[in-house]
């Protein structure tokens, strides 16, 4: 499995025989992972294939049950990320870690050593020199007396010799989701990292961003770093990585040269078995009956901040509309404001003609209207984590009972059936939800939903941290109701499978609708522009528009 | 009233009362920097009080005294930051459970010094106020000497040590790391900050700021041990880091604001005519504090952006969680 | 070296242990500070317990000093079940009584005790409710900090209390020592064997507080808002409206705590009525896990605690306030006990990384157990 040393740069790093495991799951199962210096490297495998956890283990964050790692020759040991960074390991962590409050040079100067510093001013000091062109205001970082500002002097020129850009006096709240991820590359690399990890760092970004950081990453390795890029999408991993190591069920199944193998070939390993990657989409139901009309919906958050401008559009029975957009751009709102557990601040929304704005879900129910919701955050809100599924099915049931005490048999069988029909694994029906996996704890919320025989079913993210076998599941399930003639509502992240699934598709540009295309003759560049804030109709009116992001 | 709240007299006391919400209030501030919620500023200045006061009665050592009303609040803190920092506790029920434990060690080493008065020896070094002006030449100086300058070091020290707080906070890499803490452990610690190093550190710290201001109390203030004498001082403490938006600085005109209410009822019983209005009655005045403190816990809700303090305040940080 | 890890589930019986170590834990350090002070630990834990339950009288007293204690950290349980922080039970239960105070003063001399007294205990648990509702209504409409809101409310309720009693309630009639008059004699609560009637309400309430957060609609309510407040409103729940409910039924049956020590035990009103009580209460609900039968064994115990203070403090010269010393250290190790149910200590051979730069390991499995520790075990992480 080894390839031989010379062939490309040596060893940046060994893990070998690396196990860790969370209670009775076993997240890592005696993983080898070589990276060499001078490559990017792709850590591919489905959600919950141990990626993260094994990369955790490498930036120090996990301890592992048993293993070792080397690093650039040397054993090492984490026992904190500070040890993973002062031996040059620097994660991007999926989620980032940001002070909100704190400005960009902030986050990325606390816990600088005065070692470190001296070196991030040397190296910008050499970069200037190197370039030959004396830079008049680059002169004297922090050489003479006082100056306030020598650290966001230093963040930017800094962030400039790997051509990336941001203001370093914003506070991360107001920097952009690609800003943020800047910020968090020039952290670990301020520190020296000389691998670099970055864990699923495309799938918060649009195309446009995702090839600019690419070109970073390149940048990076052409100046003899290892990157390591986590990542399910296939495309991105032959587009951009030189080698690829694939992990399945906590195990890691294959290093292989890019270049040499095609995406069926990596999936088949991925999965385990050969999968039909081809997701269904039957014909919607031809005669386009109304279903969800939305009215020029604004909303505006606790904040203050416009989360919904304006935003106007229809669903229709038996099709499924898809909504894209970036992370943040109003999805959630936008399903919540739908479901009626905000209110919005202007607009309407009617279903079947029947007027729901700004009413209750009990009251959106006791109109008649069944409309069903899976929510974004699964534990958070579409279930009570600490109950049993009984107590969940409950939920959304009890308040049609009949006096003052609760009756749980009906529930309790429902809980059963649901089990049953959709393969839930639960040692019982009134063990708590939270200790399921994500698989089955989706499942668990689509089977209550599914049960109330909705007509309208909205659902957010519903596949996010699933892998591919359930998510296959639930796009099943979600062509079963499209096939019952529901209309449903689809928010995506992931636009191969936005493009795959739905009939029409939505963007959402920071609360405002960018316009309705039709799925199956989209391009995700198009998506893309429309996503980073340019409409349709500007699209396709032909006129030469640069999108400024 | 306006001429009450003018006198010399009443801003002199008013400051020497704010010194011990003063010092509490940089206490549980430096603790809620570093993310965390101590509810036991009542036990700790309870315990800084008794230990300190029982260590000045009994050696008549100000150095002793000092170190003892360090250690038995510190001690308190420690408990609370091993609680929460390494046993993850709910940081609002440890507080509570602190308090109530402070009260009962601090009230029972105080039993053992009831009945005595400050010694001299310590007295005498509170008596020395060093920029006291001993023949002011005019009024306006008279004015000022007797409301700013006739206090002793221990006011003058609590006042400095606001500053170089805020010169630690703002401008210091390690004052940068603790803030990084509070509003982000996660990111902190991935940083290579030592996270847990740096909540033990000003959790004690902390607890040991508010000990002191408690000292203040039976030491200096009241010159005895009565029990349970901070009286919800502690309490106030805990809005008044809210109020002051955790900025040292602040701290000192909010706990001027703070101890100002406090004594305003005495000075007003010492006038008859205000203090016949029902509103001016010494037991409605008591509450003002508390009120203002309620006022200051709405204001602080219903503008919760401004308000709002470091992030990770209330919040367990596992490293391992998920 | 030791190092974490997150345990899924606890069976019933790790469970019991941990507890159990936590009591052995507090009950260690409570004796080793009072040891400290300078008295001998185990006399005073023996005649501590004696002064309990060593007489009829001991006993009866213990039992007087559980009712408040009982019914308050019931009325707190239905408010922690909500994650509403109400640490006012020390003012609820003062206004409760002030309330039932109110209603005495008011009516005739005539007025029969089955009217007055049934009338005194509304009064109480509206008073209470009240008390309660000022704070929670800002906590629901702003989320204003109900910690701190509730906390200060017992302050105001004091300084109110000590308003009416050297001023606008003083008995003109009393000469030297100000005070308010005595209720009317027909509203004190029967005694039935030298124990007040009120013993009934704290186990009438265990039952009704069990059932409604078990068994009803309004319960199951309760502990989904407290489980999740998105999750309530995404279900359609009422959240609001839930939760102002919940917070007047705390505040409402602390109240009537109030009123019932009024009526049963102290006959008049000072400031120092709720004596700690609201406190007291916090610890038991947490320690009992606010299950409502278990609050009412631990309030039993606490009240021997309370009572048991006072004998030593007579007897032997240990300043009573010991007892907030062993409660305040139970509170914490049986806080601290849960840790050992949610997170597992695994021994790592591994050596810190500074010796271990230069030292070739081997790779080691971990496969042993995880080492098992008592409550005062070492820091974790270093």
């Amino acid at each position: 499995m080894t390839l031989p040393s010379d062939q490309y740069g040596a060893l940046a790093f060994s893990m070998r025989g690396i196990s860790k495991s969370f209670g009775s799951v076993c997240a890592n199962e005696q993983i080898d992972f070589m990276v060499r210096q001078g490559e990017i490297h792709a850590l591919l495998g489905e959600n919950g294939s141990g990626k993260s956890t094994l990369m955790n283990v490498l930036s120090g964050v996990y301890r592992p049950d048993c293993g070792s790692l080397e690093v650039f020759g040397k054993q090492r040991f984490f026992h904190s990320p500070g040890d993973a960074i002062r031996c040059g390991i620097g994660m991007v962590y999926q989620h980032f870690k940001l002070a909100e409050s704190l400005t960009a040079t902030d986050n990325i100067m606390a816990g600088l050593s005065r070692t470190q510093i001296a070196d991030a001013i040397r190296s910008v000091r050499q970069a200037a020199d190197s370039d030959g062109h004396e830079d008049k205001t680059a002169a004297p970082i922090r050489s003479s007396g006082y100056r306030k500002n020598w650290k966001s002097d230093l963040v930017r020129r800094f962030a400039s010799r790997f051509h990336v850009e941001f203001d370093p006096d914003k506070p991360a709240s107001q920097l952009s989701v690609s800003e943020k991820q800047s910020v968090e590359i020039i952290k670990v690399l301020i520190r020296g990292a000389k691998i670099l990890v970055l864990d699923e760092p495309t799938a918060v970004l649009t195309p446009q961003e995702t090839k600019r950081l690419f070109g970073v990453l390149r940048n990076m390795r052409d100046r003899g770093c290892s990157v390591v890029f986590i990542s399910h999408k296939l495309g991105e991993i032959m587009e951009l990585c030189d080698r690829v190591t694939v992990l399945r069920k906590g195990r890691s199944v294959d290093t292989l040269v890019v270049s040499e193998v095609d995406t069926y070939d990596l999936v088949e390993r991925m999965v385990g078995h050969k999968v039909e990657l081809e997701i269904a989409r039957p014909d919607p139901n031809p005669e386009h009956e109304e279903c969800l009309r939305v009215d020029s919906l604004s909303y505006l958050d606790e904040k203050g901040v416009r989360k919904l401008s304006g935003v106007s559009f229809s669903t229709f029975y038996g099709e499924i509309l898809g909504v894209a957009g970036l992370a943040g751009g109003g999805q959630k709102e936008l399903c919540e404001v739908i479901a009626g557990i905000i209110r919005p601040d202007g607009g309407a929304i009617a279903v079947d003609g029947e007027s729901i704005t700004g009413l209750s879900p009990r009251s959106i129910s006791a109109k008649g209207v069944s409309m069903c919701f899976i929510p974004e955050d699964r534990l958070g809100m579409g279930l009570v984590a600490s109950m049993g599924m009984v107590e969940n099915v409950l939920l959304k049931e009890y308040a049609f009972q009949k006096g003052i005490f609760i009756h749980s048999d009906a529930a309790r069988s429902k809980s059963e059936q649901i089990v049953e029909e959709l393969d839930i694994l639960t040692p019982s029906i009134s063990h708590p939800v939270r200790l399921l996996s994500g698989g089955n704890i989706q499942k668990v919320i689509l089977g209550r939903e599914i049960h109330l025989k909705p007509k309208l079913m909205i659902a957010a993210y519903a596949v996010r941290g699933l892998d591919i076998q359930s998510s296959y599941t639930i796009y099943r399930l979600l062509n079963e109701q499209k096939a019952r003639n529901v209309s449903v509502l689809y928010i995506g992240e992931d636009l191969d499978v936005l493009m795959a699934l739905c009939d029409r598709i939505l963007v959402l540009c920071q609360g405002e609708n960018m316009g309705i295309v039709d799925a199956r003759n989209t391009t995700k560049i198009e998506l893309g522009q429309m996503m980073s804030g340019t409409k349709l109709e500007v699209l396709r009116s032909g006129v030469d528009y640069v999108s400024n992001r | 009233m306006i001429a009450i709240l003018t006198r010399p007299e009443f801003i002199a006391s008013a400051i020497s009362f704010s010194v011990i919400l003063l010092l509490g209030t940089l206490g549980e501030l430096l603790t809620e920097r570093a993310g965390h919620l101590n509810l036991g500023v009542e036990g700790m200045m309870l315990l800084g009080g008794s230990f300190g006061y029982y260590a000045a009665v009994q050696t008549n050592s100000l150095l002793i005294t000092f170190l003892a009303a360090c250690l038995g609040s510190g001690l308190g803190a420690l408990m609370y930051g091993f609680l929460t920092v390494t046993l993850r506790v709910n940081q609002n029920v440890t507080g509570l459970a602190l308090t109530m434990f402070g009260a009962g060690l601090a009230n029972s080493v105080g039993s053992k010094v009831a009945g005595t008065t400050t010694p001299e020896a310590i007295r005498a070094y509170f008596l020395y106020q060093p920029f006291h002006i001993d023949h002011p030449s005019n009024d306006f100086l008279k004015y000022i000497n007797r409301a700013f300058l006739s206090h002793d070091l221990f006011v003058y020290s609590a006042i400095l040590l606001a500053f170089i707080l805020a010169v630690f906070l703002f401008r210091t890499r390690e004052g940068l790391a603790l803030r990084l803490t509070g509003e982000n452990t996660a990111a902190a610690d991935a940083s290579g900050i030592k996270v847990t190093r740096i909540k033990y550190m000003y959790i004690v710290l902390g607890g040991m700021l508010c000990g002191l201001g408690g000292l203040y109390l039976p030491l200096v203030q009241q010159g005895s041990w009565t029990d349970s004498m901070t009286a919800g001082q502690g309490w106030l403490v805990v809005a008044l880091v809210i109020f002051v938006r955790w900025h040292p600085i602040k701290a000192i005109a909010g706990s001027f604001v703070f101890g100002a209410l406090s004594i305003l009822g005495y000075y007003v019983q010492l006038n008859p005519d205000l203090s016949a209005m029902p509103i001016f009655n010494q037991y409605i005045m008591s509450m003002f504090p508390f009120l203002l403190t309620i006022i200051v816990l709405v204001i602080a809700s219903a503008r919760k952006r401004a308000w709002s303090g470091p992030a990770e305040i209330g919040h367990s940080y596992f490293r391992e969680d998920r | 070296m030791f190092r974490i890890a997150k345990r899924e589930k606890s069976s019933l019986s790790d469970s019991f242990l941990f507890r159990i170590l936590g009591f052995i834990v507090g009950m260690g350090l409570s004796m080793l500070f009072i040891g400290v002070l300078g008295h001998n630990p185990f006399k005073s834990m023996t005649t501590l317990l004696s002064g309990a339950f060593g007489t009829a009288n001991a006993f009866r007293n213990t039992l007087t000093f559980a009712i408040p204690l009982a019914t308050t950290a019931l009325g707190l349980s239905v408010a922690f079940r909500m994650k509403f922080w109400n640490i006012g039970g020390e003012g609820q239960l003062l206004m409760g009584a002030t309330a039932a105070m109110f209603i005495s003063m008011v009516t005739g001399p005539n007025t029969s005790g089955w009217i007055l007294i049934p009338t005194m205990l509304i009064a109480g648990f509206i008073g209470g409710a009240v008390w309660a509702m000022i704070p929670g209504i800002f906590r629901i409409h702003l989320r204003t900090n109900e910690t701190l809101f509730t906390l200060m409310m017992n302050y105001l309720a004091i300084e109110f209390v000590k308003y009416l009693y050297y001023n606008l309630w003083k008995d003109p009639g009393r000469s030297g020592f100000p005070g308010i008059k005595s209720i009317q004699t027909q509203a004190f609560l029967p005694r039935v064997m030298g124990v007040s009637v009120g013993v009934l309400i704290p186990v009438v309430l265990t039952v009704v507080v069990f059932i409604l957060v078990n068994k009803t609609k309004p319960g199951y309510e309760i502990r989904v808002v407290g489980e999740s407040e998105p999750t309530a409103n995404y279900a359609g729940m009422n959240v609001k409206k839930i939760m102002l409910g919940g917070v007047l039924l705390s505040g409402g049956i602390v109240g009537l705590a109030g009123a019932a020590k009024l009526a049963g035990e102290t006959f008049t009103l000072t400031e120092s009525l709720a004596g700690g009580a609201g406190f007291t209460a916090i610890v038991i609900a947490w320690l009992a896990n606010l299950s409502a039968p278990i609050i009412l064994v631990v309030s039993f115990l606490f009240a021997a605690l309370e009572q048991g203070a006072q004998t030593i403090q007579l007897r032997l010269g240990v300043p009573a306030a010991v007892a907030e010393i062993i409660k305040g250290l139970m509170l914490m190790s049986f806080l601290g006990s849960e840790f050992f149910l949610r997170y597992r200590l695994i021994y790592d051979r591994r050596k810190p990384v500074k010796q271990q730069i230069l030292v070739e390991d081997k790779p080691v499995c971990s496969g042993d157990p995880p080492a098992t520790l008592g409550s005062e075990g070492k820091e974790g992480e270093t």
